[in-house]
């Protein structure tokens, strides 16, 4: 029997992406994509990828009826606020937004300046990111999405979170320019974006409470910058260690933090082009590549991630999280590696 | 720079001095023979058979900072 899905918010880059995989998994069927401002139009008008691959229209989401997983692709602020009536369509929610992410109302508070609309739920959401949370993955109920910078700074750094090494952080991210989603506005007016090298958050970024949620309690900075890439999250994490390590040392922790993930590569060639992650190889995969290196004279350990931030930054990372809470091969509907050149 | 080495009847391996993954060597190794590990892709050169002694190769550095 099939899983009927459905969507929420369906006319964004991230619904786009869970249509796209959704449409293409065997465990899957779609009964629902919404949309207030494309209500009636086919899916092809806003994802043109999709043409010929759907029959669908979307559907006004006052229309939406019960399913069997619901996904939410709202702005920031707004599942939360009605959370209980998408709970009441499905036994399985899964919210991409930011809402469900942070587990204390008060950490919420203090990194979104707001108040949370549903703090009662917030404890029972799970982190939908499988490489920290894949156990209390496993019929869940409620599962958040995953931050993509956050993913990109939660992937280079766990290893050594584990291995207690991380003494200081300063990660550095690059980012492309689906980040900010398919509204425009003026930082994504062609003139001003095409080309940019712009670094436009210095420190305090909010995805890095989700580092500390998952990993522990650091001392951790990021700056992020827009260059010129669609898709695509970069993060370069200069680590200060408590102690100095070697370079064969980080690949036992690598490697014993991720020879087990499906989806997580360990990219530290000493030969050929490709030598460390770059997220152009990982586009419209579900795939992070991960590497590092060591500063011979000062000993700072160099950790690097790269992923897509709309599909293991979003919805690879949300669809990864269905298929653990409901059963599946963790891997159904995610095998795509990526375009070559892309 | 030796490495731990290991022979069975049919193959003899090697820990690369890199990233300490397993490198096979099917046939008995040969003196300046150049092997790339599976796990890093670093180059090795073999230095000495007896007892089996790997380096790294050398290689072509990326500088576009001139």
């Amino acid at each position: 029997m099939t899983t009927r899905v459905s969507i929420v918010g369906a006319n964004g880059y991230s619904g786009g992406e869970l249509l796209r995989l959704l449409l293409a998994h065997s465990e899957t069927e779609l009964a629902c994509a919404t949309s207030r401002s494309m209500a009636g139009q086919p899916l092809h008008r806003a994802h043109p990828n999709l043409r010929g691959h759907v029959d669908l229209m979307f559907s006004d989401p006052e229309e939406l009826t019960p399913c069997d997983v619901l996904f939410l692709c709202l702005p920031h602020g707004v599942a939360a606020t009605e959370i209980e009536r998408f709970l009441d369509l499905a036994p399985l929610v899964i919210d991409l937004s930011a809402d469900f992410r942070l587990r204390d109302p008060e950490t919420y508070a203090r990194w979104y300046r707001a108040e949370h609309p549903a703090p009662g739920r917030l404890g029972e959401a799970v982190y939908g990111l499988a490489e920290v949370s894949r156990a209390s993955l496993r019929g869940a109920r409620l599962i958040s999405g995953v931050g993509c910078n956050a993913t990109a700074m939660n992937l280079a750094l766990l290893p050594l979170a584990r291995a207690g090494l991380i003494d200081r952080v300063i990660a550095d991210l690059k980012v492309g320019s689906s980040e900010s989603g398919a509204s425009s506005s003026e930082s994504s007016h062609h003139p001003i974006r095409s080309r940019a090298v712009r670094t436009y958050s210095t420190s305090g970024h909010r995805h890095c409470a989700e580092v500390h949620q998952a990993l522990g309690e650091m001392r951790l900075d990021a700056t992020v910058t827009a260059i010129e890439m669609v898709r695509g999250v970069l993060c370069t994490a200069h680590v200060d260690p408590v102690e100095r390590v070697t370079e064969r040392e980080l690949w036992r922790l690598f490697r014993d933090a991720y020879e087990c993930e499906p989806f997580v590569r360990i990219v530290r060639d000493r030969s050929g082009l490709h030598r460390l992650p770059d997220p152009r190889v990982v586009a419209g995969s579900n795939h992070a590549d991960v590497g590092f290196a060591v500063d011979q004279e000062s000993g700072r350990i160099i950790a690097l991630c790269a992923i897509d931030n709309l599909m293991k930054g979003a919805a690879g990372s949300a669809v990864q999280s269905m298929n653990l809470a409901l059963g599946f091969d963790e891997r159904a509907g995610l095998e795509f590696p990526g375009l070559h050149p892309a | 720079m030796n490495s731990a080495t290991t022979t069975t009847t049919e193959t003899q391996t090697a820990a690369c001095i890199e990233c300490g993954g397993e490198l096979q060597f099917r046939r008995s190794p040969r003196l300046g023979q150049v092997v790339m590990c599976s796990g890093c892709g670093v180059e090795l050169e073999v230095v000495s058979t007896s007892p089996l002694a790997l380096e790294l190769a050398p290689e072509v550095e990326e500088d576009w900072g001139e």
